[in-house]
């Protein structure tokens, strides 16, 4: 039986770089800080009471 | 699978909201692990929850962009968009259906049994809708005197964080409650109307309004894993459509934004080996390359 050839779809590896890239640029801004700052308390915004 | 499925979204559940200290310390959780995204949607003002809601962070860094830029710090947002970017570009949603925690709460209210009523297509729109006005247009360019936004997607629509956290801290802390407003009764009216639309329609907050499905769904195409169909083997029998819980027709849109990827078509509906789970192009499972011969000779 002939073996069906796959091809590799190299799109996924692309988007992947990508956004690695932004999340480095992120750490390096230190933007992970202020993301920890903000999950850390409570948004009362957020909730529908502020 | 529908079961093993069933465990993961209830394992994704725990973990993302698996603080149970709180009754304790009178408060949410505060560690390290709070630098972690989330991959679905779960508010990370819940009293539980470990991870951040990218959809609340995204929103709370673009809110506040100028007055971080006065101050001397460029938070874009880049790191919650590169943290969902890379969850997309791996799983795209799948996450909806394998580890979106509100995602599991709708599912196990649609078991409860009612006459059931499908959503108009034209609905599935609005969830983008909802991504670039609510998550990221408002909050950027409505700003107050301070150069302050608000984010609109959470204060005025997100029905999970009434659901996980609201309700909770209010519990949590009596004294909120002499601060609740209209908005928290707006925010209840829309937590009602998901529930009971819930029981009524499968998964309608995914199909119409959640900003982070929305933003899973740009994915759908070029998803590293992702289902795939063998059209040599499809037979166009239908059996496809009788089972998607988010009622599309799998054999003719394989890439659908709106597939939540529970492979319910792929092990309970597809006798003849045309749904595989492939990653980067080459299948994985759920294809047996010899199947088509076999029911050829039979």
């Amino acid at each position: 039986m002939k073996r069906k050839k796959f091809r590799l779809r190299r799109t996924p590896f692309v988007l992947l770089g990508i956004f690695l890239t932004l999340w480095l640029i992120g750490i390096s801004l230190n933007e992970p800080t202020r993301v920890l700052e903000q999950a850390k308390s409570i948004c009362l915004d957020c909730i529908g009471i502020g | 699978m529908e079961l093993a499925r069933k465990w993961v979204q209830a394992l994704w559940f725990f973990l993302a909201n698996g603080f149970w200290g709180f009754p304790a310390t009178g408060n949410l959780y505060q560690g390290p692990l709070k630098i972690i995204c989330s991959p679905g949607l779960n508010c990370y003002s819940c009293p539980a929850a470990t991870t951040y809601c990218p959809i609340g962070s995204i929103q709370q860094l673009l809110l506040g962009i100028r007055f971080s830029v006065q101050n001397g710090q460029y938070f874009f947002g880049t790191f919650v968009l590169g943290s969902m970017g890379m969850l997309g570009a791996v799983f795209g949603r799948f996450i909806c259906g394998w580890a979106c925690p509100f995602g599991f709460i709708q599912e196990l209210l649609y078991k409860i049994p009612s006459r059931k009523f499908s959503i108009p297509t034209w609905l599935n729109w609005l969830k983008y809708g909802f991504l670039l006005i609510f998550v990221i247009l408002l909050p950027l360019l409505i700003v107050d005197d301070f150069g302050m936004g608000k984010p609109w997607f959470c204060k005025y629509v997100c029905p999970a964080g009434t659901l996980e956290a609201g309700i909770p801290m209010l519990i949590l802390m009596p004294d909120l409650r002499s601060i609740v407003g209209w908005l928290y009764v707006n925010k209840i009216i829309i937590l009602t109307g998901f529930i009971i639309w819930s029981i009524k329609a499968s998964r309608p907050f995914c199909r119409t309004t959640c900003p982070l499905g929305a933003f899973y769904a740009l994915f759908s195409r070029y998803q590293l894993i992702k289902l795939k169909l063998n059209e040599d083997n499809c037979t166009k029998c239908g059996a496809c459509h009788k089972v998607c819980p988010v009622e599309i027709n799998f054999n003719e849109t394989p890439d659908s934004c709106e597939c939540v990827h529970c492979m319910r078509c792929m092990t309970e509906a597809c006798n003849f080996d045309a749904i595989s789970v492939e990653v980067a192009g080459y299948p994985m499972f759920g294809q047996n390359p010899d199947r088509k011969r076999t029911i050829t000779n039979a």
